[in-house]
């Protein structure tokens, strides 16, 4: 893989559930160290597209590569291992775990430890160490023990991005990371975005289009499944075709 | 951000849960009180031991790893009659041999089973599971000429433990065997619950949805856990062919799967100490209520069942805990 190649792409994906078309040639592609968002209005099909990327869906036609390497076909949790993770926009996490342990637990899923039954949990100390310095960072530290049930929400977020990083990922899929959060509290959110490695790739659904412009790199406009337009920010903003969309102008089929 | 007063040692933290508590000790010590205080009551206790170590293996499947199961009796009854055969069958009569071939057949079986165990959730999973229960349970009453049918086997013999210890008829020898075979299970589930293999288990648990997205295989964690539990319920079923010296389809029928279950939710799921409390309640009250009046002690098991359930949803031992105001495991 050369340094130009993208490490995710996709290529012409579709996906049709009966008469509904949820994706229609849908070509991407994520250089290393992208900041790139996905918009779009409701039901244009953003988390569809992460589904498909991700595998939780197959679609019916196209490709997706990651990392040079044909995907299409691959079991999600295989994908996650050759480094495609993602957020999920409703919370999935583990209640009855705490931080400390989800996050142990993801690094032990990719150190293939994690079937392990014969040795304590506390022996594997380096998985440890690595998850308390992910929570660190994400300022989890001081709840890493609370149940997760018990955290406040903010930080229910801030954790399924944990979850996604300690998969040491290559390319990163955030599904409304700050969907739910306070304006206020977003900004944190972000905040732990931006200082995220440049090596990550990384492709997020957001709302907000302040928090859009001021992260993206680039912005890629779905609508109705398919993309409307892919570009900077500065050009999407002054697209007339994508103020329609967002006034509801007019629809785009 | 972190504050160093507050801010948890992670390390500390996970190595405090897997720690042997002061109550754990204590338990284990009072298992030996029916030696000396309860001497009339040693077969009693030793059944109670059974239907705890069987409990502890439903409870790996069920309380960890969140399989529902309305069919784990096939294990325990596999085993029950594998110890049994290979004693009667064949004349191999050494117990411990016998326990170790038991575990091994009811794994086998419980491999086999898990790779459609895995393929199935919710409804369709209880089904599977008493599916499979009342599938093998026809088998062994359909081949009579390998487990002795409605008569059950005949012809069991066991020989001393070690070589010295035999099966007395107070019940001593029994009840050290089969505590002793609690212990041993025991103190293996214990080592799988405090695992990086038993937080997968708890991950799979809590949530299924998200274990494929850090990466999971959580199939083969469940295949292995359902394995491992199976080959426990197999040992529990040999256990008590060996102290009884029968085995009938009794060991195999519905309503087992169904008394471990209420078992576990009586003494609380998740939390190994559930299932030996929840046993020890469960074989207490039917040995004293059928006592009084044996046609109906069910009526006082479905009245005690719903009064833990709406009381306390997290069971005897989730309910004193919550008192006791700490998280046990």
């Amino acid at each position: 893989m050369t340094a130009a190649e993208p490490v995710l792409a996709t290529e012409a994906l579709q996906k049709s559930f009966g008469q509904l078309q949820v994706a229609r040639d849908v070509t991407l592609s994520l250089p290393r160290g992208a900041r790139h968002a996905l918009i779009g209005p409701n039901g244009a099909g953003k988390t569809t597209l992460i589904n498909l990327i991700t595998g939780q869906l197959t679609p019916d036609s196209g490709r997706i590569v990651l990392g040079g390497e044909d995907v299409t076909r691959t079991p999600v949790a295989a994908r996650v291992r050759r480094g495609l993770a993602r957020t999920f926009q409703i919370n999935t996490l583990f209640p009855d775990l705490t931080p400390l342990e989800s996050v142990t637990l993801a690094i032990l899923e990719r150190e293939g430890a994690a079937g392990r039954f014969w040795s304590n949990i506390a022996t594997h100390s380096g998985a440890i160490d690595e998850a308390f310095d992910i929570l660190t960072r994400l300022r989890l530290a001081d709840v890493a023990t609370r149940p997760t049930r018990t955290l406040p929400y903010g930080q229910q977020r801030l954790l399924e991005i944990a979850l996604a990083l300690a998969t040491r990922p290559k390319v990163l899929l955030l599904d409304e990371p700050a969907a739910g959060v306070p304006k206020d509290e977003s900004a944190v959110l972000f905040n732990v975005i931006a200082q995220l490695p440049d090596d990550i790739s990384v492709l997020f659904i957001e709302h907000d289009m302040d928090i859009v412009f001021s992260f993206a790199s680039r912005i890629i406009v779905l609508v109705a499944g398919g993309v409307l337009l892919e570009a900077e920010p500065s050009v999407v903003r002054n697209d007339a075709r994508v103020r329609e969309v967002y006034l509801g102008q007019g629809t785009h089929g | 951000m972190t504050n160093a007063a507050l801010t948890p040692d992670p390390h500390a933290w996970l190595k405090a849960r897997g720690r042997w508590s002061p109550f754990e000790i204590a338990f284990w010590a009072a298992t030996l009180l029916p030696f000396f205080f309860f001497p009339s009551y040693l077969p009693l206790a030793s059944q109670i031991a059974i239907a705890a170590l069987f409990a502890i293996s439903v409870d790996l499947v069920l309380g960890y790893a969140g399989i529902v199961t309305l069919g784990h009796a096939m294990f325990f009854g596999i085993g029950a009659y594998a110890a049994g055969i290979i004693s009667s069958r064949y004349g191999w009569t050494e117990p411990l041999t016998g326990l170790l071939f038991a575990g091994l057949v009811a794994g086998a079986v419980g491999f086999i089973a898990s790779f459609l165990i895995v393929r199935v959730q919710h409804l369709a999973l209880l089904m599977i599971t008493l599916g499979l229960g009342l599938l093998t349970y026809e088998l062994a009453n359909a081949m009579s000429w390998l487990t002795g049918g409605t008569d059950g086997l005949m012809g069991i013999d066991i020989a001393p433990i070690f070589g010295v210890f035999n099966f007395d008829l107070w019940g001593r020898t029994a009840y050290a065997y089969s505590l002793a075979g609690l212990f041993v299970g025991f103190l293996l589930s214990r080592r799988i619950v405090h695992s990086s293999f038993g937080l997968a288990l708890r991950g799979v648990r809590e949530n299924v949805r998200r274990m494929p997205a850090i990466g999971s295989e959580h199939r083969v964690h469940l295949q292995k856990i359902y394995t491992i539990s199976a080959a426990l319920a197999g040992i529990a079923g040999a256990l008590l062919t060996q102290t009884t010296e029968t085995a009938s389809l009794q060991t195999l029928n519905f309503e087992r799967s169904a008394d471990v279950v209420v078992m576990l939710i009586l003494g609380g799921t998740g939390r190994l100490y559930g299932g030996i409390l929840g046993a020890a309640i469960f074989m207490i009250a039917r040995d004293q209520l059928a006592g009084i009046n044996p046609q109906y002690w069910y009526f006082w098991i479905g009245f005690l069942l719903m009064l833990v359930v709406l009381t306390m949803p997290k069971g005897i031992l989730g309910g004193l805990a919550r008192l006791a105001g700490r998280r046990d495991e």
